[in-house]
């Protein structure tokens, strides 16, 4: 019988996966362990709303501390998971030992880091993971400041779009030959493209950042084509790495993130991953998805499927993005997507791109077109 | 602070006391009210937050807005005349004493 239950890493699928226990009458004790400073919170918004200062700290909790009493969840904040002892079945932390019959690692993922040859001896370079990175980015996004943002992708745009709203001058580089290249058509990439520049972003495209250097109290950086921009701080948004160094220590299957099968159980039967550090397989491919939806989906599918559901994992894909006044909705997964193409919306300044392969639909991005998002929602059977 | 009650998907009721300031998809999410999901934490962008309000309340609420509407224009559950994304309206004295129905997903 399952009398315990922990879960390391209190974010998005951790609590998702927690909730659900209680949800399907699980009695047992549910541990959370969390190493951050911070009960459960959202992460969209650290690059949004939050970082423009539109919300407080306070709204970004999923939960307060009523629901984790009457739920009978434990959490621990500023509580690491150090080493998974499989053999005894415990989970050692700095302040001792949790014991549990079955293990849930939701350990998201974090930001890649400049090299310590291009940051060191640098103040002022960030990166945006965690509502502690935001809170110290938020009062250097003000009137007349330079910002430099590295990585054209969706946190490096929403970045841009928060820093301008703020008054900072920003110049973003991106060194594939365009913004959006791995995730996005150049359709929707124009778009964006169009959107910055017309609220004075400086975008610079297939322009890599070759080095910083400290210029009194401001910073110098020099770009991949020898020029060079006086900033006051640099942003970094390069993507992520799964966190699966414990994981890998206790000599469970890892590929980059912790390998899991379609239930979402790890090579240990008793342990299971979700959420941004678990991979599994999809449309044939290993696959890790970085999105909220896809962490609770996949953490409600481990909680049902440690009570005994069997309950094989589908991902039905989907993603937003908020960027000035222009909503991204994204539906389906467009890897190997053959065919691109675009259709205007109803209200003024709304289009679709829709990508096909071999004829079949597969996913669209829809800004400011809501409609089209919901209707290929459907089409797509998500 | 205002009172709600939640009537669920299988016809039980669940009173809730709201917090002003906070959206209707946060009280129910605090007050594990189940059907809401809320996917994208509010962002008006996964309708995974539906709800009738009654029709007391729904004409005194803040308009629909044109997005809001495309998007309650294919939820789950199919739209009825009080069907609101609970996260585009916040807690305050209109909400007192109003009860809201979870739809069952069809
Ligand atoms: C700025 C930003 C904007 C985003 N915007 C969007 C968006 O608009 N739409 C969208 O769908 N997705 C967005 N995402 C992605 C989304 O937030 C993630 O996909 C989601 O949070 C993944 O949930 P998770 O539980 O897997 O990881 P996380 O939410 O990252 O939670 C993992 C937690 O585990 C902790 N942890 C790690 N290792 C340990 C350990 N050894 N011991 C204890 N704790 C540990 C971490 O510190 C963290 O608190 C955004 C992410 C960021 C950072
Ligand atoms: S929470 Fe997603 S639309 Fe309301």
């Amino acid at each position: 019988m399952i009398k315990k239950i922990v879960i390391v890493g209190a974010g998005q699928a951790g609590l998702a996966a927690a909730a659900k226990l209680r949800q399907e009458g699980f009695q047992g004790s549910v541990t959370m362990l969390g190493d951050e400073n911070a009960m459960p919170y959202q992460r969209p918004p650290l690059s949004k709303a939050y970082l423009l200062g539109k919300i407080e700290a306070e709204r970004l909790s999923f939960r307060n501390n009523d629901f984790f009493h009457q739920q009978n969840i434990g959490i621990s904040q500023n509580e690491s998971a150090l080493e998974i002892d499989r053999a005894a079945k415990d989970v050692v932390t700095a302040h001792g030992r949790h014991g549990y019959d079955q293990l849930i690692l939701a350990t998201g993922a974090g930001a890649i880091k400049l090299p310590a040859s291009m940051a060191g001896g640098i103040g002022n370079i960030f990166y945006l993971r965690n509502k502690a990175d935001a809170d110290r980015l938020r009062p250097i996004l003000r009137e007349g400041a330079r910002l430099l943002v590295v990585g054209g992708g969706y946190i490096g745009l929403e970045v841009a779009a928060a820093a301008r709203q703020a008054g900072a001058e920003v110049t973003l580089v991106e060194m594939a030959p365009r913004i959006l290249n791995r995730v996005a058509a150049e359709p929707t990439a124009s778009y964006f493209r169009r959107l910055h520049s017309s609220q004075g972003v400086d975008i610079r495209e297939g322009i890599g950042l070759a080095g910083l250097k400290p210029d009194g109290a401001a910073i110098m950086a020099t770009l991949a084509d020898g020029s060079k921009l006086t900033i006051d701080a640099v942003v970094v948004g390069i993507g992520v790495r799964p966190n699966a160094a414990i994981a890998e220590a206790a000599g469970l299957a890892t590929d980059g993130g912790i390998v899991v099968d379609e239930f979402g159980r790890t090579s240990d039967a008793s342990i299971w991953a979700a959420g941004d550090c678990a991979s599994f397989s999809y449309q044939g491919e290993r696959t890790r998805i970085e999105s909220v939806p896809h962490a609770i989906d996949q953490a409600e599918h481990v909680a049902r499927n440690i009570l005994g559901a069997e309950l094989p994992y589908r991902p039905r894909p989907w993603f937003w993005s908020d960027q000035y006044s222009i909503k991204l909705q994204i539906a389906g997964f467009n890897r190997g997507y053959d065919r691109a193409t675009v259709s205007q919306g109803a209200a003024e300044g709304s289009m679709t791109v829709s990508y096909f392969q071999e004829e079949r639909l597969i996913a669209v991005d829809c800004l400011n077109d809501a409609r089209s998002f919901m209707l290929a929602k459907r089409q797509l059977g998500l | 602070m205002p009172n709600i009650t939640f009537i669920l998907p299988d016809g039980k009721e669940q009173g809730c006391t709201a917090r002003d300031g906070l959206s209707l998809m946060e009280v129910a999410l605090q007050n594990a009210v189940p059907g809401i999901i809320a996917e994208c934490n509010g962002s008006a962008a996964c309708a995974t937050c539906h709800i009738v309000v009654d029709d007391a309340l729904a004409p005194m609420l803040d308009p629909i807005s044109e997005h809001e509407s495309d998007m309650l224009d294919f939820t789950a559950a199919p739209r009825a005349p009080g069907s609101r994304l609970s996260c585009q309206i916040k807690v305050d004295g209109r909400v007192d004493g109003a009860t809201i129905r979870i739809p069952a997903e069809v």
